[in-house]
């Protein structure tokens, strides 16, 4: 029986010829992750068992992009930790304010992951690097502490659900659409401690901006990792870009699969997902009703720059309605830049909307853009749990950089029109 | 290894950011954040749980962020053991990694009520209900992880090796 992609990575970093699912093995890492909410729990672990050196200081990346700039006193002795950490152990890939970005926008970005890799991160979405044909999962502190200090980790073999992808996109539609259709037909758990292996004559179609989202909310479905397979979209994206020889891998024709779900790209229509689950998905026009007090368009799932060309399409020469707060938050300082280049920050501004440096800040909840009781935010964001964003009694409905820009014009859940 | 206590009983997909909400995660302190354990959806929880109680769940229980904060509030809060219809992932992983025993027994997680007084014996696997009298038997962890369990979490079994 052959090997899924992803099984084919890890059986090459545990130094085997084959693994199968469910095999326990231990895996040889190419970079561990960590942000300023999880490293300072790793650092603690890391020095209360007596490790004193990381493996390789060039394979730890540590970003602070939670909190910071820091939301306050104790945000900042949090990123301190981190730092001093960092500067201690010579980690080369450090990335502090004014470097920093959404470490899930960053890392590809800067060409610090790469096709072929292992990857473990203290951060759930670190399963977004699988856009790249690289296996990549989140974990938490102690196996960051782990990792640091050995290189390794254990893991247990996932089987896998393939997505048969074909046609291409309607021009309103991105990855965003895609990926909360697939968790709204297979539910939160649909995928749980399984990869989900995106495949066939439909992801020629689709940008790399499209794939890092898909892959990014994996998670959501309670994926180990999402994958896509390397193409000339991928070497196109990696080429001069990455810091490593990119390895690429592929699925074996034999390859075992759970379960087969086709996917009709050109069927897409922009999708919404409800409180209080990202699975509650329904068409954005069956929501027209609902009026949104908040908009945030951001994140490691869109706040790359399709997703901010994206907003400025809808908010150029447009103004955000009254009564409605509309926060953008590009990704990176890269992305920041080529926003203030390209006069999109200038469009947001005069549209009324909020630019913000780099920071996951109200996605979970942090600052940036918190909700009272009763408000309710439409952001393109990738959590909508009780809480997520404030008050217990607010709500967040999860959208496509299009849907999200296009509602805070009418200040009503509204279906993006094809441009 | 085993706990004896009460059952505070929670739903399907309990999220780790209802288990310790993110507006917390400025520290890293875990007795600072257990004062907050499960706050989002039950308010009481923190006042009432007695060393040795049990969280019983529905499916895919932890889901969300890999926050290990969520594990490590709950073991700080003295809870004895999480016993839930699944784990979501990292979850599952995290609370192997710091100690905080969990099980996996869907049957005993449908039948076991809020406030039912229930034993569990980890060595074995086996889930009593004091209050009604029935018994389960949970899923074994395989051979691998029962061994970073017995040594104390996965820092304290790399050390060892």
């Amino acid at each position: 029986m052959g090997m899924t992609m992803t099984q084919k990575i890890l059986a090459h970093h545990a130094g085997l010829e084959t693994v199968t699912a469910g095999q326990l093995i231990n895996a040889k890492l190419d970079i561990v992750l960590g942000n300023d909410i999880t490293t300072p729990v790793a650092v603690n672990e890391f020095k209360k068992a007596g490790f004193d050196q990381v493996f390789d200081k060039d394979r730890v990346a540590i970003v602070l992009d939670h909190f910071v700039p820091n939301k306050d006193i104790k945000a900042a002795e949090q990123s301190k930790t981190c730092r001093e950490f960092a500067c201690e152990h010579c980690v080369s890939h450090f990335y502090d304010v004014g470097k920093m970005g959404i470490e899930h926008a960053l890392l590809p970005e800067q060409g610090v992951v790469t096709a072929g890799d292992c990857i473990i991160g203290a951060d759930s979405h670190t399963c977004t690097y699988g856009a790249l044909g690289a296996f990549s999962t989140g974990v938490g502190s102690t196996d960051m502490a782990a990792g640091m200090a050995t290189g390794m980790a254990w893991f247990k073999v996932p089987s896998a659900i393939r997505f048969e992808l074909k046609g291409k996109l309607p021009a309103n539609c991105s990855g965003k659409d895609v990926i909360l259709y697939i968790i709204g037909q297979i539910g939160v758990d649909g995928a749980l401690y399984k990869s989900m292996e995106f495949t066939g004559e439909g992801v020629a179609s689709l940008s790399m901006d499209d794939r890092l989202c898909i892959c990014n909310m994996a998670i959501e479905a309670g994926a180990k990792n999402g994958i896509f397979p390397v193409d000339n979209v991928t070497r196109a994206y990696m080429e001069g870009r990455c810091e490593r020889q990119p390895v690429e891998f592929s699925a074996d024709a034999d390859a075992e699969y759970e379960q087969t779900i086709e996917i009709d790209l050109s069927k897409m229509v922009p999708i919404v997902s409800c409180p209080h689950l990202p699975e509650n998905t329904k068409p954005a026009t069956e929501l027209s009703e609902i009026k949104v007090d908040q908009v945030v368009i951001g994140s490691c799932t869109n706040g790359r720059m399709e997703d901010m060309e994206t907003a400025c399409r809808y908010l150029k020469g447009n103004k955000v309605a009254d009564g409605v707060r509309c926060i953008i938050i590009p990704a990176t300082m890269q992305i920041m830049k080529e926003c203030v280049e390209r006069g999109y920050v200038t469009a947001f501004i005069d549209a009324g909307a909020v630019v913000s440096t780099p920071t996951c800040g109200p996605c979970l909840g942090g600052y940036m853009g918190i909700l009272a009781a009763g408000e309710r935010c439409i952001a393109t964001t990738n959590r909508n749990f009780v809480g997520r964003m404030g008050h217990v009694d607010s709500e967040v409905y999860l959208a496509s950089p299009a849907t999200a820009a296009a509602s805070a014009l009418t200040g009503y859940i509204t279906c993006p029109k094809e441009v | 290894m085993n706990t004896h206590g009460k059952v505070f009983k929670y739903p399907d997909n309990v999220d780790t950011d209802v288990i310790i909400p993110a507006r917390y995660l400025n520290t890293p302190k875990a007795e600072e954040l257990a004062l907050h354990c499960m706050e989002d959806i039950d308010t009481e929880f923190v006042k009432k749980v007695q060393p040795g109680d049990v969280m019983v769940a529905g499916w895919n229980f932890g889901c969300g962020s890999s926050r290990e904060h969520a594990p490590l509030v709950i073991k700080t809060c003295k809870t004895g053991c999480v016993i839930a219809k699944s784990f979501a992932r990292i979850f599952y992983r995290n609370a192997i990694n710091i100690g905080l025993p969990i099980l996996e027994c869907p049957e005993a997680a449908e039948e076991i009520n809020a406030g039912d007084e229930v034993k569990v014996d980890f060595d074995t696997g086996v889930i009593e209900n004091v209050t009604t009298g029935k018994t389960y038997k949970a899923q074994p962890f395989p051979d691998f992880i029962q061994n970073i369990i017995a040594k104390g979490g996965l820092l304290a079994s790399l050390k060892e090796d």
